[in-house]
């Protein structure tokens, strides 16, 4: 178990019914159209140098949420406490200088850097937006450092993106995002789009630098055996709505909501005997339309216990233990799962 | 390449090869596209180089010589035109008139029209439905009625010819911008900006303006053609340039009214204007190649 | 068991403006009938290419040399006419994102019946529905009714379904599977994976599955081909190749998945550097530079591949990993 949190450390991130709702459709005046809830009602906490894990498949609003919390977003409705004060209450200039704190790493390496301006400058341009005043010379160091702590060659600092290799663009991302020594990053995606052999490398980078400067993650992912292993926490989401949170080893040992319990089972394993042999629980069916969700429980329509409950209530998430070595709490949305 | 950090001695640091690299490449490449590049360069070259060129000043009169054909042996490359003067000569300073309105003009475009489509685009909402509108009110004023009116208001005035055709002319390329910055505003980098911290007009200067530039380099090239004809145009109409000054387009009026009696008088300024045309469209073409190459 | 397809010494360059690139190298091997083949490897594998050069959809700027035989006959070289009659009906091959192997402007109708009415001289009638059965096997519901709506009207999942009955529908010999679930979420990975080990116990039909998912190989394929910079690096079985790897690629391929059967683990287990680049590659074995147990004639010499036992080979200078 990598090293955590203490428990007892006051979160540095707090979200409590978190929304994002989208109008699609309708007049500009109002009246009329659909609503499409990415995010509906999403709350937790975050510490500092620990990793939450965010895994779901199309449509459950986890990009959406990782965004959300950002501010990178506009129709955002619920609270954002970071560091104590509500994000929601900025202006937007104010939101704006919070930024050197709170940064982001894309899913794709190469899109996410700008292709006609040169490594050193995009790893610069956080430093010179928020530290104009250090001067040419010493950005440079700055970001030659930095280069070479996320495993890159310095002497590159003049090359262009469209120069490196996937992975290597995904450490220049980290090096920019790194810059201003974050307390927060949100990782969207960021291993995906990578060789398998590589991902292994980049996961590796995170977890290093989240232990040498206590770095807050949110790890947004749909690769089940990777979260595993980078989170402390994990939050499974389903249209939007929280299936399912608990901490690491809690969840993979006892997942007590049936779309867990799936999605662990649809991972194959890299092992021909055990995987053939294996008892797999295949979902029916197609994810629903966000924009026209089942009623009462939106898993319903493909949970292998459905019953006459589960159209007619939204199961509340609430909590139904703890882990045992961590103590951190276990929380279902699901009217079945001690079956 | 390995993946331990390394110490950060003082290393020779790498050259990057440019995306801007790249496209030098492949327009050296485009044969089409250099021999165009080479014919602008000297007829500009000659029209600037036009008091030292020739024997014959633009507005000497040559009274022996009224609407003479060319005649090599004493200078007269082109012929005379209907005052005797030589046509060569005015040739060359008639494009220094026309080259020059067409520099300027595609520059006062560029720049207004940059300005204004980079920031509707990336505004969005209602400045820039407002400012879009804008464009689409002017787009549909007449343009050579808007000429006629503003000359006769101000009377014949050089610079006027610039004010108008410029301002004209920037409205194609602010839509064009905009354009292009919509597609660029959803773009990752421009997002990773954003999170980063950088304000509006950083993220206008440095990430959405500088990728737009192909497309307005492109377009740019393909305006200077343009603006050319129109002023010959508007040359042509009596309202442009005046004498004993020339322009292409004067040239081409005067010519074409004696042109049963004296061709040359109108092949030889016509030609050298096609030509140059021609070859600009061609850089442009070859501009759009080089610089996008999946658009063919 | 009779070899469907023999691959011998294919080589497939690219003329490009900075060169030429070879992405693949001297590759062999054979499918036999009801066979599942698993190809794996990364980006720069050359492991698309090969089929692409099997089914004669290479890129202008490509050339094919070698040995391609489908039940003795020679493809590479075919004319076009030629290579049709067998393309859709005895070999058939999907793609990793179905939104762009299938027409946006056809009805789904109209696109699998065209394959039974070229192919099979059938009637629009009956094509009908042969494709709605198939659509009913892929597990499409109420195929009747969703066969005539558009591929935007379909979700991932169902398209990529929709693909399968497509190349199934002429019962080929061979289907060749490019990435088909990497695009698609788990748990819908793995209703389509569930689907071609159903259609293929069922029909015999043998499968060229190329991917670069070792959990997606474990659970479909027969025998592996694992490839590195456009070459095989090592083949076999496919219980042999998880358990006893024989080539440090191999090894580190499968020591850098984690795995959730496992404890966790401190940190990932890595293959240091980067994918090669093609057309700078290290002199000797192409694996030189990333490989944990390079020693000097792997500089010097490039390893070829050479069996090892039956049915197992590999391309490494070590005796044994």
């Amino acid at each position: 178990m990598p090293p955590g949190p203490a428990l007892g450390d006051a979160p540095i991130l707090r979200v409590a019914d978190l929304r994002v709702h989208f109008r699609l459709g309708g007049s500009p005046f109002g009246g009329g159209g659909r609503t499409l809830k990415a995010v509906d009602g999403v709350s937790f906490e975050l510490r500092a140098g620990e990793t939450l894990g965010l895994v779901g498949e199309s449509g459950c609003g986890k990009s959406t949420l990782g965004r959300a919390v950002l501010r990178l977003l506009s129709n955002v409705e619920g609270r954002v406490l970071w560091l104590g004060e509500d994000l929601a209450r900025l202006e937007p200039e104010a939101m704006r200088l919070k930024r050197e704190a709170m940064q982001i790493v894309f899913q794709d390496p190469l899109a996410s850097l700008n292709p006609r301006m040169t490594v050193g400058e995009i790893i610069a341009e956080p430093l010179r937006t928020f530290h104009p005043e250090l001067g040419t010379p010493e950005t440079r160091l700055r970001v030659k450092a930095m280069m070479a702590k996320v495993g890159l060659l310095p002497q590159q600092i003049n090359r262009y993106p469209h120069e490196f290799s996937g992975g290597q663009c995904q450490r220049i991302g980290i090096a920019r995002a790194m810059i201003n020594r974050p307390r927060l990053i949100v990782c969207d995606e960021p291993v995906s789009a990578l060789d398998v052999s590589i991902q292994a490398q980049i996961v590796n980078l995170l977890m290093d630098l989240q232990r040498e400067y206590g770095l807050a993650l949110i790890f947004i992912s749909h690769n089940l055996a990777i979260v595993r292993h980078i989170s402390h926490r994990i939050m499974v989401l389903y249209l939007g709505r929280v299936a399912e949170i608990a901490d690491r080893s809690e969840l993979y040992r006892n997942p007590r909501h049936p779309y867990t319990q799936a999605l662990i089972s649809a991972v194959p394993l890299p092992d021909p005997d055990l995987e053939r042999a294996r008892e797999r629980l295949v979902l029916k069916g197609d994810l629903p339309s966000p924009l026209n969700p089942p009623s009462g429980c939106a898993f319903r329509t493909r949970c292998p216990k459905a019953t006459a409950i589960c159209a007619r209530e939204t199961p509340p998430l609430r909590e139904i233990g703890s882990c045992r070595e961590t103590g951190g709490s276990h929380e279902v949305a699901c009217h079945h799962w001690n079956e | 390449m390995s993946e331990a950090a390394l110490t950060v001695a003082p290393v020779e640091e790498f050259e990057g090869r440019s995306l801007w690299a790249d496209a030098r490449r492949r327009f050296a490449r485009n044969k089409a596209a250099m021999a165009g590049l080479v014919i602008v360069a000297i007829v500009t070259a000659a029209c600037v180089l036009a008091p030292w060129i020739g024997p014959h000043p633009y507005d000497a009169v040559d009274w022996d010589r009224i609407m003479a054909p060319p005649d090599w042996g004493a200078g007269f490359y082109f012929g005379t035109d209907a005052n005797g003067r030589d046509l060569f000569a005015r040739t060359l300073y008639g494009g220094r008139v026309s080259l020059s309105i067409g520099a300027a003009a595609t520059l006062v475009s560029l720049v207004i029209g940059v300005a204004w489509g980079a920031f509707a685009g990336f505004v969005g909402g209602r400045i820039d439905a407002a400012m879009m509108r804008i464009v689409d009110i002017l787009y549909a004023l007449p343009f050579v009625f808007f000429v006629i009116l503003l000359t006769v208001i101000f009377t014949r005035n050089f610079l006027l010819m610039y004010v108008a055709i410029g301002a004209v002319s920037w409205l194609d390329m602010a839509r064009i911008v905009r354009g292009q910055t919509l597609s660029l505003k959803r773009k990752e980098f421009v997002e990773a900006a954003t999170a980063s911290g950088v304000g509006t007009a950083g993220i206008l200067l440095r990430h959405i303006i500088p990728n737009t530039l192909g497309p307005v380099i492109i377009y740019a090239t393909l305006t200077v053609p343009q603006v050319i004809l129109i002023e010959s145009f508007v040359s042509f109409l009596g309202l442009g340039v005046q004498e004993p000054s020339a322009s292409w387009g004067t040239m081409i009026n005067e010519g074409a009214n004696v042109m049963e009696i004296a061709p040359w008088t109108l092949l030889y300024p016509a030609s050298v204007l096609a030509i140059t045309l021609m070859a600009l469209n061609f850089v442009g073409d070859g501009l759009r190649d080089a610089l996008d190459p999946k658009d063919r | 068991m009779t070899a469907l397809l023999e691959v011998q010494g294919l080589d497939v360059r690219f003329s490009t403006p900075d060169g030429e690139v070879a992405a693949v190298n001297e590759v062999g091997f054979t499918i036999a009938e009801g066979e599942t083949l698993g190809i794996v490897g990364e980006s720069g594998a050359g492991k698309s290419q090969i089929f692409m050069a099997v089914m004669g959809l290479l890129a202008r700027n490509g050339r094919a040399a070698g040995s391609v035989g489908f039940r003795g006959r020679e493809m590479l070289g075919l004319s076009p006419a030629a290579l049709n009659e067998l393309r859709g009906a005895r070999l058939s091959m999907i793609f990793q994102d179905p939104m762009t192997s299938l027409n946006p402007y056809l009805t789904i109708e109209r696109q699998l019946t065209e394959v039974l009415v070229t192919h099979r001289g059938m009637s629009r009638t009956r094509a009908r529905r042969e494709a709605v059965l198939m659509l009913e096997r892929v597990q499409i519901p109420e195929a009747e009714r969703r066969i005539d709506r558009y591929p935007h009207e379909y979700s991932g999942g169902m398209r990529q379904r929709a693909m399968i009955a497509m190349a199934l529908l002429c019962r080929p010999e061979l289907l060749i599977a490019d990435e088909p679930t990497t695009a698609l979420d788990v748990t819908i990975q793995a209703q389509i994976l569930e689907l071609i080990r159903e259609l293929t116990r069922t029909s015999r039909t043998a499968v060229a599955l190329i991917t670069h998912d070792l959990g997606v190989i474990a659970g479909l394929c027969d025998r592996v081909l694992v490839m590195y910079a456009g070459r095989i690096v090592e083949a076999g079985p496919v219980r042999d190749i998880f358990r006893r790897p024989q080539h440090p690629y191999t090894a580190g391929l499968i020591a850098s998945m984690p795995r959730l059967d496992e404890a966790e683990v401190q940190r990932l287990a890595t293959i240091p550097g980067q994918p090669p680049n093609l057309q700078r590659l290290p002199p000797g074995c192409a694996f030189n530079d990333r490989c944990p147990r390079v020693f000097e004639r792997c500089r010097a010499e490039r390893p070829l591949l050479a069996p090892i036992a039956t049915d197992r080979s590999k391309a490494c200078h070590l005796d044994r990993l």
